[in-house]
């Protein structure tokens, strides 16, 4: 854990430097009309960097060594971020209802071992009533691919 | 003058046609707040055009009904699926889900709906009897007050908080920073967008809840070893009984979350801070604090009743002054000026049997809300049987529509997997997610009042303290902010032992 605390304190006080660097671009000082948009900004990132700081030093000083994620615990972890990933990378290209169901089905083929029967009623009635419920009842409209497209929405 | 007033509204509000409305608003705000992201402000806002041919007084208790429903539904998820439907109920789920957890779900489920409306029951019957008195003292506000109730809310999470102060203001900072990404209503420049497109709308504080609470809270169950899945909940009328029976003995807490939750309603944002604030304030004053975040039913009483006190609250300076207390009370606001009427104190006496109705119907909105919502929570229920195969990518591929649906872009879902690594890796490290959340919403305001108070002061901080409302607001905050720093200190002075860290909240 001593590990990670560290890391994620240096990653922060890398972003409070990140945001006074970008602050002092614009101006932390008093503008025409008030401070200047930088001025708030600016003051987050000082605190930021001196909590961090402070984070910092206690981790230093405590003794714990119990690894951040155990080993047999990172494989679980992966088989939920890295579909959803996919799902994610896949919406950009063929829309959000097909991503859905190829998502849905092969989560519940690799992942529950689910019969295929069940698998395909399943995916498909769920991205159906997505379809329904968002795109047509709600009128909210999602992402879409070429199936969509030549299906005429 | 007030019973007349009300008469005339209910004679408005019950008539058979608004009733039904009422009816069909609560139950798909219900759906609404039961979908992850899709909350109530979208809701109404997706409703809006389909209200522009009814008469104001019918529209208006659809969409408050559906307001109600989205909040009663939000507490189903929070509780079950440890997701939070809405930011006021991210309190919720601290003990909800626990108290789901350990199999008592349908009480959990009762405490929170019964404290919905507790809280909602008593902003209406305040609202009727004090709208106008009220309503003057919100006036009185000035920019420095607004920034110092702020203050107050930052502050009571790092004194009160428990866990890591460091961590609590760490968390609270970065709400803020993303918040300030993009454009600068004030002078138009960009903030931190580096040149990046994407960056110039900034972080939408809905895709953030739905990644750090949905996606980070099936990582961290994962890696438990635990197949995902939501915790059961049966009900029944002997559950629901048996759950009444215990209530009153919280009396208190019902008292105190009523008041912060209503005192929190006037401003923007309300119900958010209401919440966590009364939910730091039961546990500051328990007798056993230490059971909180364990599933204790106090924790699910107090921050239900303030979010729905405080969401109540949110409608009367929407009324009376036209400033919206909600994101939500906003886009009603917007359907006001559509529908032809001025928003402003003139409502009252212009549209007497618009205002009435509209409040008489927040009580009859609230009666059916709950009648609702405890009658089909097995419905509900049933979802949890279904399998963690199913469950995990169904409820991924719903925070990716939530997500979508917020604006419209699909950057929306990277950012909500990316705070989704965030959320799991920062629960890991006990850094609370709450202060974050709530910084991203408020964050625009807070440094709205903050600039303006300065130029009214002409740059001198002095000002928090010198006005007396905000000096003594703000003075309380100062106080709550060094609290961490005091009380080791204190401890040591009076030979106490020092306490062990308190359990994680998130």
């Amino acid at each position: 854990m001593r590990a990670a605390d560290l890391t994620t304190a240096v990653v922060l006080i890398a972003g409070g430097l990140l945001v006074i660097w970008d602050s002092l671009r614009i101006g932390i000082g008093w503008g025409t009309d008030g401070p200047k948009s930088g001025f708030f900004p600016f003051w987050l990132g000082v605190l930021m960097i001196g909590a961090c700081i402070a984070i910092a030093a206690q981790a230093i000083r405590r003794a714990d060594r119990t690894p951040f994620v155990r080993r047999e615990a990172i494989a679980p972890v992966l088989k939920v971020l890295l579909p959803a990933t996919a799902f994610v990378l896949s919406t950009h290209w063929i829309g959000l209802y097909v991503a859905t169901t190829l998502y849905m089905a092969s989560y519940m083929r690799w992942i529950g071992r689910h019969s295929w029967l069940s698998v395909v009623v399943v995916s498909v009635t769920v991205s159906f009533v997505t379809f329904f419920v968002f795109e047509l009842w709600f009128l909210v409209p999602m992402p879409k691919g070429p199936l969509e497209t030549s299906l005429g929405y | 003058m007030g019973i007349e007033n009300l008469l005339l509204g209910f004679q408005v509000a019950l008539q058979p046609h608004n009733l039904m409305l009422a009816v069909i608003g609560v139950a798909l705000g219900t759906i609404i707040g039961v979908l992850p992201g899709l909350g109530g402000a979208n809701g109404v806002a997706i409703l809006l055009p389909l209200t522009f041919s009814m008469p104001p007084t019918s529209a208006i208790i659809l969409l408050t009904s559906l307001y109600w429903g989205a909040l009663f539904g939000g507490a189903i998820t929070s509780i079950l699926f440890n997701i939070p439907g809405e930011p006021w109920s991210v309190a919720t789920t601290f003990d909800g889900f626990p108290m789901a957890r350990n199999g008592q779900g349908g009480q959990a489920l009762t405490a929170a709906f019964t404290s919905s409306f507790v809280g909602a029951l008593f902003a209406v019957v305040l609202i009727t009897l004090f709208a106008p008195l009220l309503a003057e003292v919100a006036l009185k506000f000035g920019p420095p007050e607004f920034f110092a109730i702020q203050l107050l809310t930052f502050s009571s999470f790092v004194g009160l908080g428990g866990g890591s102060a460091l961590k609590s203001l760490v968390s609270m900072l970065i709400g803020f920073v993303l918040a300030a990404v993009g454009l600068d209503i004030v002078t138009g420049t960009l903030r931190m967008t580096f040149g990046i497109t994407d960056l110039m709308k900034g972080f939408d504080f809905i895709v953030a809840v739905i990644g750090l609470f949905g996606i980070g809270e099936i990582l961290l169950t994962m890696e438990e070893g635990l197949s995902f899945k939501g915790a059961s909940a049966k009900m029944s009328p002997r559950i629901v009984w048996d759950t009444w029976r215990v209530l009153p003995r919280y009396w208190r807490t019902f008292l105190r979350s009523c008041f912060i939750g209503f005192w929190m309603g006037f401003k923007p944002g309300g119900a958010t801070p209401a919440s966590f604030m009364s939910y730091s304030f039961a546990k500051r004053f328990s007798k056993h604090p230490e059971s909180f975040g364990q599933g204790d039913i106090e924790g699910v009483v107090a921050p239900e009743t303030a979010a729905h006190a405080a969401g109540g609250a949110s409608i009367l300076p929407m009324i009376t002054l036209g400033i919206p207390g909600s994101p939500t009370a906003a886009v009603m606001l917007g359907g006001l000026i559509i529908w032809g009427l001025q928003p402003g104190p003139m409502l009252f006496k212009e549209k007497p049997e618009f205002v009435w109705g509209l409040i008489a119907s927040m009580y009859t909105g609230n009666v059916i809300g709950v009648i609702m919502v405890l009658a089909f929570v097995p419905a509900f229920a049933a979802i949890l049987r279904v399998p963690f195969a199913i469950l995990t990518p169904l409820i991924v591929s719903v925070c990716a529509v939530g997500a979508y649906s917020v604006n419209g872009r699909m950057i929306d879902i990277w950012y909500m997997l990316v705070f989704g690594v965030i959320g799991y890796v920062f629960k890991k490290l006990d850094y609370p997610l709450a202060p974050l959340v709530l910084a991203l919403v408020l964050g625009d305001l807070a440094e709205n009042a903050l600039r303006q108070s300065l130029i009214m002061s002409q740059g001198s901080l002095l000002i928090f303290l010198e006005r007396p409302i905000s000096g003594v607001i703000t003075a309380v905050a100062l106080f709550f902010f060094a609290l961490p720093v005091i009380t080791p200190w204190w401890r040591r002075l009076r030979g106490l032992p020092t306490p062990a860290v308190s359990p994680r909240e998130t």
